[in-house]
């Protein structure tokens, strides 16, 4: 059960909180010039590496923002937090 | 007449209360302060239990929590009954009764017992590789194996008790009791940190509170009265919580942990009711020290589990602790010094000691020179080869070790004895500290796993940490303890300990006897009965993964996890595959550390409380009306309303041609409404819903369709626009959290740019769906200043207005096709809009109508239910709602999916109408459709979604999703049934009032 630090609200329990998935991963703006093939790679491709990963993350059950997370997924070491929009930290 | 081997008496037990139980139907007496594996050891009582495979005879083997063997059934036939207890944690009192488990008939005589003989034919992986095949053959197993092995009987009725959770913060969690535990807890929360300490057992101190070895001084005190002293002044200190009989089960990452605090259960029956029985802790600590201790480790040697064979640690607990003899002829096998404690306590207490049989060729510390002045003989360079006694020990052989400790040479001497004591020296017990993730090293010298990486702030003191001298303890803990709290001194740093303690220790892991291997039983898990053949037998055949060995010979998957034979197992793999320990890995330690109750687990959430249910504000008029309820998600909605007897077919066919023919109401309530607003309120709107929504007029109500990003239908609702930068979406019940959310998602994080606000209003109104011819006069009624003409107040608009002084907000919509208008206000006056409903539709014989109701009416206009027309592959092409999407957006959600070459394809399953031949004949929901019965295998088209006998047609109805349905009509297909084939012909989805006439009747 992860502490994760919400940027908004702080320190709170992992139960608060819902995994959205791979982040910097933006909704092309011109959907309708992508091929099948360029579309597909937005809509369906995630990477699930073992090791440091970019994640999306959203305080669910309590200010229900959305903020990204740093996270190795071999040892569930949480290594930065960062709201949306913002910079992800260099490696 | 049981004899009484109680030989002295002890500060913990107190002989002034005597207490009497059941153990196996029999009555024993004890005192208050004993266990039940100390009371019965008192009684001369060694044999509780059989073993999983073979049903051997077992006995009480250890004083704590990692006991293999004494396991038994507490206050059996009960509705407190509880298996898989260990004898040697249940503290007893008046009124216990405890019985064995896994035996059958009983324990004295054990049918399973006869696979002991036949054992040659029970290798490892003996059940996998028997009961496979034939497969017609396993009822007959299973009878078999159920009757004869099992372990203990859950309880068949409800538990009386009640379990409590509670969620704790501190900043240090001392995990442990034992000297280092006490001191670290103490320097701890006298340096101002919020400490808890936990201790499994009921009493501090673990096991220097009765360390006798008269050679060990802490500031020329014995260390046993030099901790009480300590104990005591715990009482003074500040910030610091204990809380003993607690068992921490599992440690998490981020330091959370789960412990199991024990409050009733060494009570009487009578003492027990109305309290809780056990508390879950959640903890979430800053920082943990451990401070678990070690486990001793028996010696892997032939016939090593008879009764009266037990940890040498164990005998000194039950002598100098409990004021016990585990026997009258004791003799000790060691491979250290520690079994010499045990043998001079026993000799203090006039106990006979036989012999000590130590595989080592000599040690010289000042214990050892004890037990030789005291007489006691000592065989030096020597192992046991056998034993004897079925139920119970009656003699030992042993031989002298080859220097190499691989064989045994000589003549074989017989000892006669009836208890045993084993030292295998100590394994730090590190369970917890693996769950938390952090990672363990192998120190090749003293045979153990030791804490090497930490993944959380923590520290592993005292045994546990590798520690097993009191000098040592103290100094490393005191050192540790300064570094992880960040402070400069502590009580610890004056502190004088002498000690005489030494450190030489041979290690064998698999004890050689006279005998080949395989004519031997050297036992490694003693409840699983894995024994050091299996695990060769494993790695002869191919297995390599210490957890694969693990899994094929079960070694260590019995309740206690192997605590006792895990290192034994790994080291027979490594001197056999000959490769070093460290580069073979540990298993990995799973939590609960000690079984935990599925009564802790679940807490409070039992009965009414296992999930939250939510109810509208009209509830209570359900209820008193007699009505059916659902669930959808977590409402209680109401399903149908019987009357004189109905059957739900009758109930819900009355009230659905009532809804049609004149008046029905609907509790809608549950209807998820978000409110939206913002000057991009109607952009956000064009880019979530398939439709546009920019020309929508202040009043007026549109029906939109939400899709996911792959272009499949998500979910859908009416949404009205009160104000130029105002809306109001509805959406399914099931789906209002998750629309919510998905909304916040994208205008979080793609469309930050939007000014839109979102609030979740679902629970702030309370709706009235009034439908039917009738229900403007009713409308009229009850607001009668409304102007209800289809000028002022047409199909898909809203008019805000006041029911009294009640302000309500009204929009004239319909999932019926009926002429009707949902009806809202606030949340608290729902029951009075109700009931004023309710009233003026009186003489028009206004029907209250349910879910079910509703579903039938929508039905028979075609309209879809997300959810159960859909599932998620369905497109709104798909859905032959191609009105919907709009042609002229540039973009919205899903719409770039709606392209896609697989979404496009003509042969998509497509929703349809569907009618039988037989018009009384109502299809089942989920049932297949084919188009071919005479192929092999016939390929399925699709399936039915939607089916009712529509009372308002007289017939049969339902929606199905079709293979290339949409191309299909007039088609007749079938639907094969367990019994028979039913025909069916392909129609339009819509069977009801096709013009939309009603809407405006
Ligand atoms: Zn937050």
């Amino acid at each position: 059960m992860f502490l994760i630090n919400c940027p908004y609200c702080g320190e709170r329990d992992q139960q608060e909180f819902k995994a959205g998935g791979e982040a910097h991963i933006e909704r092309p703006k011109q959907p309708t010039e992508l091929s099948d093939d360029e579309w597909a790679e937005y809509l369906f491709m995630r990477k699930n590496i073992k090791g440091v990963q970019f994640e999306r993350w959203n305080h669910a059950h309590g200010c229900r923002k959305w903020f990204n997370m740093v996270r190795d997924t071999s040892n569930d070491e949480i290594k930065a937090i960062y709201k949306m929009g913002e910079k992800p930290p260099s490696q | 007449m049981t004899k009484n081997l109680r030989v002295k008496s002890s500060e913990y037990i107190d002989e002034t209360n005597r207490i009497s139980f059941k153990f196996n139907g029999k009555t024993y007496h004890g005192f208050k302060g004993d266990t039940l594996a100390s009371a019965l050891l008192a009684n001369d009582v060694h044999l509780v239990g059989r073993s999983f495979k073979y049903h051997r005879p077992r006995g009480i083997m250890t004083s704590g929590s990692e006991e293999p063997n004494a396991i038994v059934q507490v206050n059996p036939g009960t509705n407190r009954t509880e298996p898989n207890v260990r004898a040697t944690e249940v503290e007893i009192y008046e009124g216990l009764e405890a019985s064995s488990q896994n035996c059958w008939p009983s324990v004295e005589f054990d049918i399973g017992g006869i696979n002991n003989f036949l054992s040659p034919f029970f290798p490892a992986g003996f059940y996998y590789k028997t009961f496979m095949w034939p497969a017609s053959f396993w009822e007959k197993y299973e009878f078999f194996i159920r009757h004869s092995a099992g372990l203990g009987k859950s309880p068949t009725t409800t538990d009386p008790d009640i379990y409590d959770h509670r969620t704790v913060h501190c900043d240090v969690l001392v995990v442990g009791a034992g000297i280092s535990g006490i001191m670290a807890a103490k320097n701890a929360a006298k340096n101002n940190f919020k400490t808890l300490l936990v201790e499994e057992k009921n009493e501090l101190g673990g096991s220097t509170i009765y360390e006798n070895n008269e050679f060990n001084k802490i500031d020329n005190k014995a260390p046993s009265e030099w901790l009480k002293k300590e104990i005591e002044e715990l009482k003074n200190i500040k910030n610091l919580e204990i809380k003993t009989r607690t068992s921490v089960a599992a440690y998490h990452q981020y330091n959370y942990l789960l412990a199991r605090e024990n409050l009733t259960d060494h009570l009487e029956a009578k003492d027990k009711t109305n309290k809780i029985r056990q508390r879950l802790l959640k903890i979430r600590a800053k920082k943990v020290i451990l401070a678990t201790g070690a486990l001793e480790r028996p010696l892997i040697f032939n016939n090593n589990d008879r009764p009266g064979i037990m940890l040498s640690s164990a005998i000194k607990k039950y002598s100098e602790f409990y004021g016990v003899a585990c026997g009258s002829k004791n003799v000790f096998f060691t491979n250290n010094d520690s079994a010499y404690e045990s043998a001079i306590s026993l000799y203090n207490k006039g106990i006979n000691v036989e012999a000590i049989i130590d595989i080592r060729e000599q040690s010289e510390s000042k214990i050892v020179k004890k037990v030789k002045e005291a007489g006691i003989k000592i065989y030096w360079s020597h192992s046991i080869v056998d034993t004897t006694g079925y139920k119970r020990l009656n003699s030992i052989s042993i031989m002298k070790l080859s220097n190499d400790g691989a064989s045994v040479t000589g003549s074989k001497i017989s000892i006669s004895c009836d208890c045993l004591g084993v030292a295998g020296g100590w394994t730090p017990a590190v369970h917890l500290y693996t769950q938390s993730g952090s990672k363990l090293k192998f120190d090749e010298e003293k045979k153990i796993f030791l804490p090497n990486q930490n993944t959380s702030e923590q520290i592993s003191v005292g045994s546990c940490g590798g520690d097993f001298k009191i000098d040592e303890i103290i100094k490393n803990l005191n050192q540790k303890l300064k570094d992880t709290l960040n402070i400069n001194e502590t009580d610890l740093d004056s502190i004088k300990v002498e000690i005489d303690q030494e450190n030489s220790k041979r290690n064998i892991w698999l004890l050689p006897s006279d005998k080949p291997l395989g004519k031997t039983k050297p036992f490694v898990d003693y409840q699983n009965d894995a024994t050091a053949k299996d695990i060769k037998l494993a790695l002869r055949e191919g297995f390599r993964s210490i957890e694969h060995v693990k899994r094929y010979t079960t070694t260590g998957m019995g309740t206690d996890q192997g605590k006792l034979g895990n290192m034994h197992a790994l080291g027979i793999i490594a001197d056999t595959a000959g490769v070093k320990m460290g580069e073979l890995g540990t298993t990995t330690f799973r939590p609960p550390y000690t079984p935990l109750t599925f009564g802790t687990i679940v807490g409070r959430n039992v009965g009414k409380f296992f999930d939250i249910f939510r109810k509208t504000p009209m509830n209570d008029w359900h209820v008193e009306n007699k009505a059916e309820f659902e669930n959808v998600g977590q409402w209680k909605r109401a399903w149908y309303y019987p009357i004189n007897g109905e059957t739900m077919h009758q109930a819900v066919q009355r009230e659905s041609k009532a809804a049609r023919e004149s008046a029905g109401i609907l509790d809608a309530s549950t209807l998820g409404k978000i409110d939206i607003q913002g000057s991009d309120a109607s952009e956000f709107l064009n880019r979530v819903y398939t439709n546009a929504w920019s020309k929508l007029a202040i009043g007026k109500c549109r029906y939109g369709l939400m899709l996911n990003e792959d272009g499949m239908v998500y979910d859908d609702g009416v949404t009205t626009r009160l104000g130029e930068n105002h809306y109001i979406m509805t959406t399914t019940t099931g789906g209002a959290a998750n629309v919510l959310g998905k909304l916040e998602d994208y205008l979080q994080t793609e469309w930050p740019e939007l000014d839109v606000y979102l609030t979740s209003v679902t629970d702030h109104y309370a709706t009235a769906s009034l439908c039917g011819p009738n229900s403007k006069k009713i409308l009229k009624k009850i607001i009668p200043d409304l102007d209800l003409s289809d000028e002022n107040f047409p199909h898909m608009s809203f008019k805000e207005s006041k029911i009294g002084n009640i302000q309500c907000r009204i929009m004239r919509i319909s999932f019926t096709g009926e002429h009707s208008y949902e009806i809202n206000v606030q949340a608290s006056y729902g029951k009075d809009l109700w009931e004023k409903c309710m009233e003026a539709g009186q003489e028009f014989n206004i029907t209250p109508y349910g879910t079910e109701t509703m579903h039938l009416l929508r039905a028979e206009k075609g309209f879809i239910i997300v959810g159960q027309d859909t599932d998620g592959t369905m497109t709104p092409i798909d859905l032959q709602m191609d009105w919907i999407v709009s042609k002229k957006k540039y973009d919205f959600i899903g719409k770039r999916s709606l392209y896609r070459s697989d979404t496009m394809r003509e042969d998509r399953k497509q929703l349809v109408g569907l009618l039988t031949e037989d018009p009384n004949e109502v299809l089942e929901e989920g049932a297949q459709i084919v188009s071919e019965l005479n192929q092999s295998p016939i390929e399925m088209l699709g399936h039915v979604t939607s089916s009712y006998f529509s009372p308002n047609l007289n017939k049969s109805i339902a929606l199905a999703v079709v293979r290339g349905g949409k191309d299909m009509m007039g088609k007749k297909l079938f639907v094969p049934m367990e019994n028979k084939n039913i025909n069916v012909t392909v129609a339009n989805p819509v069977f009801y009032d096709k013009k939309n006439e009603r809407l405006n009747a």
